[in-house]
């Protein structure tokens, strides 16, 4: 594992080469290790482990950057070069900020995330877990797919006028699909600790899911109730925190222009962006090594703040937007410069509601309506109105009096995501979340009034 | 040090720990993007990745270990992890890996270029580009204009056990631009030539001598801000006519996925998911109109295509494989180990690795529709349409895991009536079940209309690979199909 003097040592290495005015590193990396499962059977496993480094130079309002993964001296003098190459040929940018100080990297709360137990997961172990889903398969006569997943993974930012910022993590995920001959269901989890994953426990209920949505008879489309399992919900949610940073509305290019302060979403709904939640994962800083603060982005249903790297947050206070985004403040979310989208939130955490129910009790509670494991190929139709359509997959269910009747074909949809918040009725507890369409979230279930089906298709 | 020597480092090791089978293979990645936005330079960024990916087979499973670490005894160990884990993955088996056979090649092949696009100042391509963003912006009521220019060189390695030594380098290019007009309730998009980035395609610098970059940007912002006025796109049943980037984009979700044999037999049933084309639609499914002829074509003479190679990353030398013969379901993507599945005697050679890091497997080649073998216009084809919608460039798409249920948007659509293109209309989408949709298909125009389109942004796998991929199309109409579901009820 590239350690933390390594990255200092390879610093002083990149220094040595540079005749910037100032110079930045980025360091990332690690080892990844996946085992892959499908008919029952490991059919692809591999493991990798690379590391680049980034380096950005600087020389009077020009930047660009240069990425190698090879870091023999040869290479990183060439590497060094190539920065100071493509950034000297640039008109001069009065907007570009000097690189941040120490001072940008403040104490916070501490994030261990690094477990050994983790780390040292074999290809045996992960062979065993695997084994283990395979015994439920066959057991109820389905076939199943997945993975099983672990890493190591280190980041570090490292500048000329002296910050060193530097994080190291362990991720473990496993994700199940059970195939039965016209029906399938699917788990899926992920977190540092390897310890938090029971492949047991997701086998046995992406089985039920499997079981119990066989023979799906075709429901027409158009607007049900409709009940978001929390991978559900982050997969449609996602969609949104890419509008959150202050250059997305500079650009003016987020579905929050002109409606920051103003009722958009439900009273219930209440979301930050919270890196040390204890359930969030990920390192304390941005792409500039500034440190992430807890960010409100929405109370009560209201967007009240954005997100700001340091760059962004000086042009937006220069702009006419500013009387009409809220506090404007650096708020660590800033992506590693030079890129044209500024900044996102990448560690969102939804409020619980003052009385969370259970996905079994919003399904007591709904007269028709439908239940929805996990959606898929979601894209944006309508990037103002944040129209998303995409698919449900893999365990889609009819709800009648209060009960789950039958599985069904899945839906498409055509779902505006604002409609979507303003029509919560109920919402569960929220859990860490594992989705294929966005980053992991802390997320709760939904029961969603309205949802917009407009298509059905043949499965 | 040879790349040969590294590679037998690791080819030795799977020997002496008695593999069936051991490839490797040594890549070096070279990629420069450039980007505008609003008058400035959006990124300039250079990088460089350079190691090695093992992949054996032994005790009947797969193992695959990668490392950038290329002293010989980082890649040593690196092939003893690959058997230690293939001999892990031999724990949960059904059966053992079968390989259909092929033969060992030497080779060294470079796709065609005439500049190399690393040899063009990073000046001119900015200035180029900042021209563009200008004339972008010249127009009023643009709110903001985004600009690219992408190269890379891809140089590949690859020796296998069986005694394979075949060198690949090939060069890539793609440049396009954005610009977006913000207004009231919305955000209209225009872009050139195509969403995506552009066009891509494995060639050098002449591709964007010949884009025409600069001369469409004033239209294409015209057009943006236009929008804004036009009318929304009606609901309802329409003949449509879709521009040849469109189509390629409906191939590639429609066609080009289902036909992989890895998501047919279950591969990919976690993630991508499986396919419609179970094994006995075989050359039994009418897939589309007579009129519907369909290749996979990896080969060089195929055109410059994301998915043109000599050899896919199995070794296996390039091939046309018919996937759609005069409406018949005649072929599928294979990789060596499906096509054993499957009892055919040879992989199709469609293999492919993201990079050193990534384990190869079954992706699209160049998954092109053959242009109409009698002479026929857009403007001809227009002409002949009383009344239907022209899609133009996609804006949004989406398909289930089947590959079943599609709807697609595009950024902008004229309504055709009397033969004749009419008023603009926005937010246009259309929607249908991919084999009554290639049905419909009554007319496509001829091979002067014919495009391969690049796709750069493919993705598949777990971890997931990012793989470029071709798609060559002309336009084509559809009869009968369902237009604006997207926006219905919202």
């Amino acid at each position: 594992m590239l350690t933390k003097d390594k990255a200092q040592g390879t610093f002083d290495r990149v220094k040595k080469f540079s005749t910037a005015d100032e110079i930045e590193l980025l360091i990332s990396g690690g080892r990844n290790a996946l085992t892959r499962f499908a008919n029952n059977t490991i059919h692809q496993n591999v493991a990798e482990e690379n590391y680049v480094l980034s380096v950005r130079s600087v020389f009077e309002g020009r930047t660009a950057r240069a990425t190698t993964n090879r870091f023999d001296d040869e290479s990183v003098r060439r590497c060094v070069l190539a920065s100071e190459d493509l950034a000297r040929v640039q008109a001069q940018d009065p907007d570009l900020l000097p690189v941040a100080g120490p001072e940008a990297l403040s104490e916070g709360p501490a994030v261990g995330r690094a477990f050994v137990e983790t780390a040292g997961i074999t290809p045996a172990d992960r062979a065993e877990g695997v084994a283990k889903i395979v015994q439920v398969a066959k057991r109820e006569n389905l076939t199943t797919a997945g993975i099983y997943a672990t890493s190591v993974s280190v980041e570090a930012v490292l500048n000329s006028r002296g910050l060193c910022a530097y994080h190291t993590q362990t991720s473990a995920e496993i994700s199940v699909t059970m195939l039965a001959p016209d029906s399938s269901g699917w788990q899926k989890a992920n977190s540092p600790d390897v310890r938090n994953l029971n492949p047991v426990a997701l086998a046995e209920i992406a089985a039920r899911k499997a079981r119990e949505s066989a023979a799906p008879q075709e429901q027409a489309p158009g607007r049900y109730t409709a009940i978001l399992e929390p991978a559900a919900v982050l997969d449609l949610c996602g969609f949104m925190f890419w509008d959150w940073g202050g250059q997305a509305i500079l650009d003016e290019r987020s579905f929050l222009n002109n409606r920051i302060a103003t009722q958009l979403f439900g009273n219930n709904v209440t979301i930050f962006d919270d890196v040390y939640h204890a359930l969030q994962s990920g390192a304390p800083f941005d792409g500039e090594g500034v440190r992430r603060q807890r960010v409100e982005l929405v109370e009560h249903g209201v967007p009240k703040r954005l997100v700001y790297a340091r760059g962004t947050a000086e042009r937006m206070r220069k702009s006419e937007h500013t009387a009409k985004v809220g506090p404007v403040e650096v708020t660590g979310h800033g992506l590693p410069l030079p890129n044209e989208i500024g900044e996102i939130p990448l560690n969102i955490v939804f409020a619980p509601p003052p009385e969370p129910k259970t996905v079994e009790q919003m399904v007591a509670n709904t007269e028709r309506g439908v239940l929805i494991t996990r959606l898929w190929y979601i894209r944006e139709v309508d990037p103002y109105e944040k129209i998303l359509t995409g698919m449900t997959r893999d365990g889609t269910f009819y709800v009648e009096g209060g009960k789950v009747r039958h599985g069904i074909r899945n839906f498409r949809f055509n779902q505006s995501l604002i409609d979507m918040l303003k029509n919560v009725e109920e919402m569960g507890h929220p859990v860490r979340a594992s989705g294929e369409e966005s980053f992991d979230m802390v997320v709760p279930a939904m029961k969603v009034k309205g949802f917009n089906f407009t298509e059905v298709t043949k499965f | 040090m040879s790349m040969k020597e590294v590679a037998s480092w690791a080819l030795n090791v799977c020997h002496a720990r008695g593999v069936q089978f051991a490839d490797c293979r040594i890549v070096d990645e070279r990629q420069r993007g450039l980007a505008t936005k609003n008058g400035k330079v959006g990124h300039a960024a250079d990088s460089q990745s350079l190691g090695i990916g093992i992949r054996v087979l032994a005790d009947g499973a797969w193992g695959f270990a990668a490392t950038e670490d290329l002293a010989r005894q980082g890649v040593e160990l690196t092939a003893g992890q690959a058997v230690e884990i293939a001999r892990a993955s031999a724990r949960v088996k059904q059966h053992d890996v079968r390989l259909a056979p092929e033969k060992a090649y030497t080779d060294d092949w470079t796709s065609p270029y005439q500049i190399d696009p690393f040899s063009i100042s990073v000046e001119q391509n900015l200035d180029l580009l900042m021209k563009i963003d200008a004339e972008l912006r010249a127009v009023q009521g643009i709110t903001l204009a985004e600009t690219n220019m992408n190269f890379r060189r891809y140089e590949q390695w690859y020796y296998s056990s069986d005694g394979a030594d075949i060198h690949q380098v090939k060069y890539t290019t793609g440049a396009g631009y954005a610009a977006f007009a913000f207004a009231g309730a919305e955000i209209h998009k225009r872009s050139y030539p195509t969403s995506f980035g552009g066009q891509w395609q494995d060639r050098g610098y002449e591709l964007i001598h010949e884009l025409k970059l600069l001369e469409n940007a004033r239209r294409i912002a015209e057009e943006c801000v236009a929008l804004h006025r036009a009318d929304q796109c009606p609901e309802g049943k329409f003949d449509i006519i879709l521009d040849s980037s469109q189509l390629g984009l409906q191939i590639h979700e429609s066609i080009g996925h289902p036909i992989e044999l890895d998501r047919v037999l279950g591969m990919e049933a976690n993630f991508a998911g499986t396919s419609f084309l179970t094994l006995e639609k075989l050359r039994k499914l009418k897939y589309g109109s007579e009129l519907v002829n369909v290749v996979a074509d990896a080969r060089p003479e195929h055109g410059p295509g994301l998915g043109t190679f000599k050899y896919d990353d199995e070794g296996v030398p390039a091939q046309c494989t018919p996937i759609i013969s005069h409406g018949l379901f005649t072929g599928y993507l294979t990789s060596r180990e499906t096509a054993a599945t499957v009892g055919l005697e040879r992989s199709g050679g469609t293999v492919r690795g993201e990079g050193w890091n990534r384990l190869p497997m079954i992706r699209m080649t160049n998954v092109s529709i053959l242009p109409g073998e009698n002479k026929l216009s857009p403007e001809e084809l227009i002409a002949s349409t009383d009344h239907g919608i022209f899609f133009q460039t996609n804006r949004s798409w989406s398909i289930d895991d089947k590959r079943y249920n599609f709807q697609f948007g595009t950024e902008i659509g004229w309504e055709i009536k009397g033969g004749k293109l009419g008023r603009m209309l926005k937010n246009p989408s259309y929607s249908g079940i991919t084999t009554e949709f290639w049905n419909s298909m009554d007319a496509i125009c001829s091979r002067e209309h014919w495009t391969l389109w690049g796709t750069p942004n493919c993705g598949k796998g777990q971890p997931q690979q990012v793989m470029g991929t071709g798609h060559g199309a002309s336009p084509a109409r559809f009869r009968g199909v369902k237009v604006g579901t997207a926006y219905k009820g919202n």
